[in-house]
């Protein structure tokens, strides 16, 4: 059987790509690894499109490495890979609708993103313009007795982001739920050309609130990777500090959620009290309750100071102490246990076939986290434990939450406990030719992936694949057979984003 | 859980309301709010919230406001499910052209007399995502902006006081016929 390496050694490699290598190969190689993909021997990481080329990021999963193959596409169509693995459908409808790029042999054509409201068709490929006219979108069908169907959204109830949900059911129980998404494409990618670096890690920053951390980390690691450039020590912590600070507060906001959504406000009370407190800390350090736009290709643009340390010192006390009674609280109470245990079941095989990022990979037997298994600095360095279930319910989701909360009060004392000295940053310098890299990081919610091209100090082609593409398509399954009403706890206890899908 | 429930009743809330240096901020939206909304709408603000294409940050801090630190209820706001009950349409983010339907139907959908309050530097006019081909710009390109609360995004604190400078200027309006 032949390994990625081998697949790598058949295409034609692109200089100047890192850390790891991109190569071109022709539609052969491409369906082969279209068909490994769909026998489970590999993991797809990310499918996107320029104007006449389609790039796919795959990893081996027995041996962590990973490869970017690349195929040219001068009559614009290339073959499917949806067609053998559904994780790439969503993926392929949205390069038809950016770039007018078809997967030939795709079983789902309908479009993804455009909801023909741009007035353009194929905006960053051959551009058409196209009168805006929203059309029905045709859901896919359900058959039976008694079915009925359960429009929600893209206006939800709550204070949620957009996106449309069709349930079918029979009764309480769910017989299907259809996505429908898009509704917050904000085009980011194509600003994202011709951006300098400085707009560019900004327009990063903003592609999913709750991560803008690890967008802004992912970005400028990849730009790091193409301009080769080393970020000093200090910021090296400095970065993994802000992305630990990022982790705690969006986990300990979302647990308190989720029982919120099985009516126990209580936690949600008590859990948005520890969010606030590392927010705050947060603030006090960085100057930004959710650390925006600190983190930039070179280093970071704010050092902390011993306030800022001391602030986060006593807010690491305070969870700890504070922290324990609510997770017994969770564990002991039986009414709430009975509504997320057995609840939106993730099965191992689905997870593993979608490659699954986050707490949702990690609570269905998925041990994959980009911190340990690509081990970029400095968590090379630093002690953690990456908590793994199998049950894949909405309990596990919350379990793998927990513990990476205790993982994450651990990791921010180590950082601050050996944070180097020294310069926070390095100039990110100009080359003048043509230069590419690709990076991953560990969000919240899972693997962040950013490739991008840059040229005379301007973004090329820049593209940036959230979790949820991957996480999204899980729900719909997940939530078969369940009562409509336990839908919102499941929704919660995935918690995609919908700005970083939609980008 | 009687343990936590007990400990509460005699711990110090959190809620931050004592008129101290730091706070005093927040104090004086307590009886301004209470004053202004009380005049105009009895005794309650309900808000219909709309992300029309934000990148979630803004919802992050609003969600925020209804923490024990914060606690909005307290002023009589709070948030409803439907645009049919509501007071206020806070909205956030750059309009997406593919929610500019959606964000004037819930406009629509609301009865009179009818607030708008833009949350957020994108919802004024598109913020970094102004030239896209698929944003319309700031949320007064679709419905009328009673209020912009600037921030990237604006701290709970920040949010609050633009809610009382609106009740303020509709309590004005409503005092000079």
């Amino acid at each position: 059987m032949p390994s990625l390496i081998d697949l790598t050694l058949e295409g034609r490699k692109i200089q100047q790509h890192g850390p790891w290598p991109r190569v071109m190969v022709d539609a052969s190689v491409w369906e082969f690894a279209a068909s490994e993909l769909a026998h489970g021997r590999w993991s797809l990481l990310g499918l996107w499109g320029e104007p006449s080329t389609v790039h796919m990021a795959i990893m081996d999963g027995a041996t962590a490495e990973i490869a970017i193959i690349s195929l040219d596409c001068p009559d614009k169509a290339y073959p499917s890979v949806g067609m053998h693995h559904p994780p790439a459908l969503r993926l392929e409808r949205a390069i038809n609708d950016l770039f007018g790029l078809s997967a030939e042999g795709l079983p789902d054509t309908r479009p993804w993103l455009d909801h023909n409201c741009w007035s353009v068709r194929f905006p960053l490929g051959d551009r058409i313009n196209a009168l805006s006219d929203p059309a029905p979108y045709p859901f896919l069908p359900a058959q039976g007795d008694g079915l009925h169907q359960i429009a929600v959204g893209p206006v939800h109830a709550g204070i949620i982001e957009p996106g449309h949900f069709r349930f079918t059911a029979s009764g309480e129980t769910v017989v299907r739920l259809e996505q429908r998404l898009g509704y917050t494409h904000k085009g980011i990618e194509g600003l994202m050309i011709g951006a300098n670096l400085e707009r560019a890690v900004k327009l990063a920053g903003r592609v999913s609130g709750d991560s803008t951390v690890a967008y802004a980390y992912a970005f400028s690691k990849a730009a790091e990777a193409a301009l080769e450039l080393v970020v000093p020590d200090r910021a090296v912590f400095l970065r993994a500090l802000l992305a630990e600070l990022e982790r705690l507060a969006n986990h300990l906001g979302d647990i308190g959620a989720i029982c919120n959504d099985a009516s126990f406000a209580l936690m949600h009370a008590h859990c948005s009290v520890l969010r606030e407190n590392v927010l705050r800390a947060a603030n006090a350090a960085f100057g930004h309750r959710l650390m925006r736009d600190i983190i930039v290709p070179g280093g970071v643009i704010r050092d902390i100071g011993d306030d800022g340390a001391k602030a986060i010192r006593v807010m690491l006390d305070n969870i700890r102490r504070r922290f324990p009674a609510l997770v017994e609280l969770y564990d002991n109470t039986a009414s709430l246990q009975d509504r997320t245990v057995d609840t939106g079941v993730l099965k191992p095989e689905l997870a593993s076939r979608y490659a699954a990022g986050g707490y949702i990979g990690r609570a269905s037997g998925r041990p994959f986290d980009a911190r340990r298994t690509l081990a970029y600095p400095p968590y090379d360095t630093l002690r953690f434990e990456v908590p793994v279930l199998n049950e894949g319910d909405v309990n596990a989701r919350v379990w793998i939450r927990v513990r990476e909360v205790e993982q994450s009060l651990s990791l921010i004392e180590q950082i601050l406990n050996r944070l180097p000295a020294g310069p926070t940053g390095t100039h990110a310098g100009h080359r003048r030719e043509a230069r590419e890299g690709m990076a991953m990081v560990e969000g919240f919610r899972g693997d962040v992936l950013v490739w991008l091209r840059l040229r005379d100090g301007r973004i090329e082609r820049c593209h940036m694949r959230d979790p949820s593409w991957f996480q999204w398509p899980l729900l719909e399954a997940v939530i078969e057979n369940n009562i409509v009403a336990d839908f919102p706890l499941c929704n919660k206890s995935f918690n995609c984003s919908y700005s970083g899908h939609d980008l | 859980m009687r343990k936590l429930l007990f400990e509460s009743l005699f711990r110090q809330p959190f809620t931050e309301q004592a008129p101290s240096q730091n706070d005093a901020a927040v104090a004086e939206l307590a009886t301004a709010v209470g004053r202004a909304a009380r005049r105009q709408l009895g005794r309650s603000l309900s808000i219909r919230e709309v992300d029309a294409g934000s990148c979630n940050g803004c919802e992050l801090e609003i969600h925020a406001l209804n923490n024990a630190y914060y606690d909005v209820e307290r002023f009589g706001i709070r948030f409803v499910a439907s645009p049919r009950h509501a007071d206020v349409l806070m909205v956030t983010g750059p309009v997406t052209k593919n929610m500019r339907d959606a964000l004037e139907r819930t406009f629509l959908a609301m009865p009179n007399p009818k607030w708008v309050v833009a949350v957020g530097d994108c919802a004024r006019d598109g913020g970094c995502f102004a030239e896209s081909y698929a944003v319309v710009g700031g949320v007064s390109q679709v419905v009328p902006v009673d209020l912009h609360i600037p921030g990237c995004p604006p701290p709970p604190t920040a949010i609050l006081q633009g809610l009382l400078s609106l009740l303020d200027r509709a309590a004005n309006n409503a005092a000079t016929p």
